[in-house]
C-alpha cells in the first residue's frame, strides 16, 4: 500500500506535518520533527527515482479519479531528479537549522519557522511532482507565501522590504502563469500536461496560444530570476535567515527551472517552442547576460550574502543557455547543473551561516583572517568556490563542460567562449573572499577572538561540500539520471 | 462602470477612498460573476474580496495613515510602456478566442461534459462545482487550505504577539453604545446559523467551506469590534486559534490518509463508505468542513492580530 | 464585425487588469501597489469566468427544468484562485504594517532612501 502510494505520500507527508508543526511550542521540538519529516521526503524520492529509472513512469491519480477529470500524478526521470535534490537539500539544510535558527530567530516565531520551511518544501515538491498545469499553480503560491514567511523573518529590517519586493514580483509572476494556463485551458478544454500536450500540437498557429506561451514565459522567468527579471532575488537571499537563503538558494529557482523545462518541452514541444517562438534566441541572449551581469556585480558586492545571491543569478543562465540549445546535451548540461548548483550554492551558504554565527556579520571584511581561525569553514568556503568557478575534479567542471559541448555542437564557437569568460568571472570574486581570509588579518580583537564553527553547522556544509567533489569524479550517476531525463524531455515534446 | 472605478483608484491620493473604490470594483465583479452564472464564485467574491480583503486594507490603513504621497519626479515612461505592451499581446491573445457564451468553445467539449453529465451518478450532488472542488479535484482544494493556513501562519508570523510587548494596542471597543449592542446580541447568533446553514447545504446550493468560514468569522468579528479585542480574546485564545487553523487542514488531510488506509488512492472517497455514492458525501462534508474550520480560525486569527497591534492606544475612527 | 463584438468583452477584461498592473509597477505608495494588485488579479478572474458562460445556460447546479449549463470547471478554478489572491493581500498588507513600524513610512522612494544612507 506505501510502494503504490509513493507519489502522494512525497507530498502528503510534509504538507501535513507542517500544521503539526505549528503546534509545537519549542524551536527545538519543532526542529526534530521538521527534520525527521525532510528524511522522510528524502527516502521517498529516493524510492521514486529507483522505480522510474527501472520502470519508467509513474502515474497517480489523485482521488481516484482518472485524468484529465482528476489530477495526475505523474514522475518521470526529470522531475524525480529534481523532487530528490529538493528533499536532500531540505534535509542537509535543516541539520544546520538547530543552532542557526536559535541563535537568528526570536524564541517564540522559531516553531514558525519550521512551518513555513515545512510548507515550503511541500510546495516545491508539489509543483515539481504534479502533473496537473493548475494543480502547479496552487502549489507554486503554497511555496512563494511560506517563501516570503521566511525572508520576512530575518534579523535586518531590510528583511521585510525584501520580503514585499519579491511579494509583489512573485505575485506578478503567479498570476502571468494564471493567465497563460487559462489562455491554454480555453484552446483545449483540459488542464493535464500530457493531454495538453496532444491538444496543442495541430495548434501551433493559434494566436491565443502563441499569447499563452508568452505569458507563461514571462511568468516562470520572474520565478527563476532571469535577467531582467531578477531584481528581488538578491535582497531575498541576503536579508532572510541563513537556513533560509541556504535552502532557497539551492532549490526554488532550480523547481522554476524544472517548470520551464516542463512547459515548453512536454507541453509546448520543441517544435512550437523553438521553431514557431523565438525561444532559442531569446534565452542565448538573456541567459548571457545574466551570465556576465551576475558575475560582473558579484565582484562589487560587499555583503558576501548580496555577492552569492548575484554569483546565483550568473548561474541560472548557465542553466538557461543549457535551454536554449534544445539539443539533448545542452538539457543533459542544464539538469546537471539544477544538481551541480544546489550542491555548490547550498554548501556555501551553510558556510556563511557558519561565518555569521561566529563573527556576527556576512560583509568581506568579517572574512579577514578567517583562515587562520576558522580553517574548516574557509576549505569548504574555497572548494565551493573553485566548483563554482569550474575548476575539474569539482561539479562545477562537469556542468560547463557539456554547456560547452552543446555550443560546440551547434557551432556556436563565440558561445563556448563566453562560457569560459564567465569563468574567468567567477575567480574575480572568488579570490576576493580568498584573499580576505587567506591575507588579511582581522580587525578588531574581537575578530581575532573567533572560533572554529560548530559541529553541527560544519558536518551539513561538508555534506555538501564532499558532494561537489565525489559527484565531479564519479558522474555516473547524475549524468546518466540527466540524459535520461534529457531524452524524455526531447522525445515527448518533438 | 468597472473601468471607471478603476482608473480612479490611479488617479486618487486619499487612500480610504481608494480602497472603499476597491470595495465597489470588488462587489461590482461579484455581480458581474452572477450574470455569467457563476453563482458560488460571486459569493466567495463578494464575502472574501469585497468583505475581508476591504476590511482587512482598512486595518492596515488605520495604522499606516490615509494618505499617499505625491510624486515629486515625472512619472517615468516605462511602466506605462510595459503595461501597454503586456495589453497588446493580451489583445493579439484575443483574436483566435471563441466569442462570449459559445456553446461549441473547446472548453466545453472535452473535460466539463463529464463533471456536468456524471457528477450525479458518480457523486450524487445537485451543485456540480462543489462535486469538482471537493472530489474530482480535490487535492487542488487542499492546497488551497494549505494555502489559506499559511496566510494564517504568515500574518501570526509577522503581526503576532505576547501580551505585554509594546506594540500591543489597547483598543477601545464601541460597547457603549448601547442601540449596537443590542442589535449586535440579536444579529451574532443569527450570521452565525446562517453561517453553519451554508457550509452544510454548499452540496445543493452555493456555498460550501469557505463561503461559512468567512461568515463564521465575520460574526466573531463583530463581537470582537462591539466588545473589545481583550474579551474576545478570552473566549477564543490565540492558541485556540492556532490549533484551529492547524486542525481544518489536518481534517481534510486527515480525510485523504482514511482514503489511503482503506485501500484508495489519496482522497478517493468512494471507499470511505459501503458504497461510493455514500463514500462521496461523507468524504466531501468531511473535507467542506475541514475547509470551514481553517477559515474560520485564519480569518479570526488575521482580524485579532491586525487590530492588536498599533503604537498608540486606537480610539474609535469614525 | 461580429469579431470584434464577440470579442469586445474580452478587450475590456484586458483594460481592466492593465489598470492594475499599472498601478503595481508604477506607484510608490506600497498599499496602493497591493491594491492595484488586486484590481489585476480580480480582473483574471472576470476573464476567466467569461470563458465559462453558455448562451442560455444556467448555474451548474442541478435541476430538471434547466436544459443547458454553464461550465464548472473555470468556477473551481477561479474560487480557488481568490482565495490565493486574498491569502497574498493579507500576508502583503501584514508587511506593510510592519514595514511602518520599522522605516516610519510606506513609501517605496523614502524608504529606499533610508536603507542607501546606510
Amino acid at each position: 500500500m506505501i510502494a503504490s502510494n509513493l507519489p502522494a505520500l512525497q507530498v502528503v507527508i510534509p504538507l501535513l506535518a507542517a500544521p503539526l508543526a505549528v503546534m509545537l511550542r519549542r524551536g527545538n521540538h519543532a526542529w526534530l520533527w521538521a527534520q525527521l519529516v525532510c528524511i522522510a521526503a528524502l527516502v521517498v524520492s529516493f524510492a521514486l527515482l529507483q522505480t522510474v529509472m527501472s520502470d519508467g513512469p509513474i502515474s497517480y491519480e489523485m482521488g481516484g479519479w482518472a485524468p484529465p477529470w482528476g489530477i495526475e500524478y505523474y514522475v518521470d526521470a526529470v522531475n524525480a531528479f529534481v523532487l530528490l535534490i529538493v528533499s536532500a537539500i531540505a534535509t542537509i539544510v535543516m541539520l544546520a537549522a538547530r543552532t542557526s535558527v536559535a541563535a537568528e530567530i526570536a524564541q517564540d516565531k522559531q516553531s514558525l519557522f519550521y512551518t513555513a520551511y515545512l510548507l515550503c518544501l511541500a510546495g516545491l515538491l508539489g509543483i515539481t511532482i504534479t502533473g496537473d498545469a493548475f494543480n502547479v499553480f496552487v502549489f507554486l503560491e503554497i511555496s512563494s507565501l511560506s517563501t516570503y514567511i521566511l525572508v520576512s523573518l530575518g534579523r535586518d529590517r531590510r528583511a521585510l522590504t525584501a520580503a514585499f519586493q519579491y511579494l509583489i514580483m512573485g505575485t506578478i509572476g503567479a498570476t502571468f502563469i494564471l493567465i497563460g494556463v487559462g489562455m491554454l485551458y480555453m484552446s483545449t478544454g483540459t488542464l493535464n500536461m500530457l493531454d495538453l500536450a496532444a491538444r496543442l500540437d495541430p495548434l501551433s498557429e493559434s494566436r491565443t496560444v502563441q499569447a499563452a506561451f508568452a505569458f507563461l514565459a514571462v511568468g516562470i522567468s520572474l520565478k527563476l530570476a532571469l535577467f531582467p527579471l531578477h531584481l528581488w532575488l538578491p535582497n531575498a537571499y541576503a536579508f532572510a535567515p541563513s537556513v533560509a537563503s541556504a535552502f532557497l538558494a539551492a532549490t526554488a529557482t532550480k523547481v522554476a527551472v524544472y517548470v520551464m523545462l516542463r512547459f515548453f518541452f512536454t507541453i509546448f514541444g520543441v517544435d512550437l517552442s523553438f521553431e514557431v517562438m523565438p525561444l532559442g534566441f531569446t534565452l542565448k541572449v538573456l541567459a548571457l547576460l545574466a551570465i556576465f551581469a551576475g558575475s560582473a556585480v558579484a565582484i562589487y558586492q560587499d555583503n558576501v550574502k548580496r555577492l552569492l545571491a548575484y554569483s546565483s543569478v550568473a548561474q541560472i543562465g548557465y542553466m538557461i543557455l543549457g535551454i536554449s540549445f534544445a539539443s539533448a546535451t545542452g538539457l543533459t548540461a542544464t539538469i546537471l547543473h539544477l544538481f551541480n548548483h544546489a550542491m555548490m550554492k547550498g554548501g556555501l551558504f551553510l558556510a556563511l551561516a557558519a561565518v555569521f554565527y561566529r563573527t556576527g556579520g556576512v560583509s568581506v571584511a568579517h572574512f579577514r583572517g578567517l583562515g587562520k581561525t576558522m580553517p574548516w569553514t574557509m576549505l569548504a568556503v574555497v572548494i565551493g568556490g573553485l566548483s563554482l568557478i569550474g575548476v575539474p575534479l569539482t561539479v562545477g567542471f562537469i556542468s560547463k563542460w557539456y554547456l560547452v559541448l552543446a555550443a560546440l555542437e551547434q557551432d556556436l564557437w563565440p558561445i563556448a567562449m563566453l562560457v569560459l569568460a564567465g569563468s574567468l568571472l567567477a575567480v574575480i570574486y572568488v579570490w576576493k573572499l580568498v584573499e580576505a581570509a587567506y591575507f588579511q588579518t582581522p580587525d578588531s580583537e574581537a575578530g581575532a577572538m573567533v572560533r572554529e564553527a560548530p559541529l553541527s553547522l560544519l558536518i551539513p556544509t561538508w555534506i555538501l561540500i564532499v558532494a561537489n567533489i565525489y559527484f565531479g569524479i564519479d558522474t555516473s550517476l547524475t549524468v546518466g539520471v540527466a540524459q535520461t531525463a534529457a531524452a524524455s524531455l526531447l522525445g515527448i515534446g518533438g | 462602470m468597472l473601468a471607471v472605478t478603476a482608473l480612479s483608484v490611479v488617479f486618487l491620493r486619499d487612500l480610504f477612498t481608494t480602497v472603499m473604490l476597491f470595495g465597489i470594483y470588488s462587489l461590482l465583479s461579484a455581480g458581474f460573476f452572477v450574470t455569467m452564472d457563476a453563482v458560488d464564485v460571486a459569493l466567495t467574491e463578494a464575502s472574501v474580496g469585497a468583505g475581508v480583503t476591504t476590511m482587512l486594507m482598512l486595518g492596515t490603513l488605520a495604522l499606516t495613515g490615509r494618505k499617499e504621497k505625491a510624486h515629486r519626479k515625472p512619472t517615468s515612461m516605462l511602466p506605462l510602456a510595459v503595461v501597454t505592451v503586456t495589453g497588446l499581446v493580451l489583445i493579439y491573445g484575443t483574436l483566435d478566442m471563441p466569442f462570449l457564451g459559445d456553446p461549441d468553445a473547446p472548453v466545453h467539449q472535452h473535460v466539463a461534459p463529464r463533471y456536468i453529465e456524471q457528477s450525479y451518478e458518480e457523486i450524487g450532488m445537485p451543485n456540480i462545482v462543489t462535486s469538482v472542488l471537493a472530489s474530482y479535484r480535490g487535492f487542488d482544494t487542499l492546497g488551497e487550505v494549505v494555502v489559506i493556513f499559511t496566510a494564517g501562519l504568515g500574518v501570526l508570523t509577522l503581526l503576532g504577539l505576547s501580551g505585554d510587548s509594546p506594540h500591543r494596542a489597547r483598543p477601545v471597543a464601541m460597547g457603549h453604545h448601547l442601540v449596537l449592542r443590542v442589535i449586535a446580541r440579536a444579529l451574532i447568533p443569527l450570521i452565525l446559523l446562517y453561517a453553519l446553514y451554508i457550509q452544510f447545504h454548499g452540496d445543493y446550493g452555493p456555498g460550501g467551506g469557505f463561503q461559512a468560514g468567512v461568515i463564521f468569522g465575520a460574526a466573531i468579528i463583530l463581537y470582537t469590534l462591539l466588545f473589545g479585542l481583550t474579551k474576545a480574546e478570552r473566549v477564543i485564545t490565540p492558541v485556540f486559534l492556532r490549533y484551529m487553523m492547524a486542525a481544518g487542514v489536518l481534517i481534510y488531510g486527515g480525510t485523504g490518509v482514511l482514503s489511503l488506509l482503506l485501500g484508495g488512492e489519496f482522497l478517493n472517497y468512494n471507499v470511505l463508505a459501503h458504497d461510493p455514492l455514500h463514500g462521496q458525501h461523507y468524504g466531501i462534508i468531511a473535507v467542506e468542513f475541514g475547509v470551514g474550520v481553517t477559515v474560520t480560525a485564519v480569518i479570526i486569527s488575521i482580524f485579532f492580530n491586525f487590530t492588536g497591534r498599533g503604537s498608540q492606544p486606537q480610539e474609535e475612527k469614525q | 464585425m461580429s469579431t470584434t463584438l464577440g470579442l469586445y468583452n474580452y478587450w475590456i477584461v484586458i483594460f481592466l487588469m492593465m489598470v492594475g498592473f499599472y498601478v503595481v509597477i508604477a506607484h510608490g505608495n506600497l498599499i496602493k501597489k497591493v491594491v492595484g494588485l488586486n484590481i489585476f488579479q480580480t480582473s483574471v478572474f472576470i476573464l476567466y469566468i467569461t470563458m465559462g458562460k453558455v448562451d442560455g445556460g444556467a448555474a451548474p447546479i442541478l435541476d430538471d427544468a434547466v436544459t443547458a449549463y454553464s461550465n464548472p470547471l473555470p468556477h473551481v478554478l477561479i474560487l480557488t484562485a481568490i482565495v490565493v489572491g486574498v491569502a497574498t493581500t493579507a500576508l502583503a498588507l501584514a508587511l506593510i504594517v510592519r514595514i511602518k513600524e520599522a522605516y516610519g513610512t510606506v513609501e517605496e522612494e523614502e524608504i529606499h532612501s533610508q536603507d542607501e544612507s546606510l
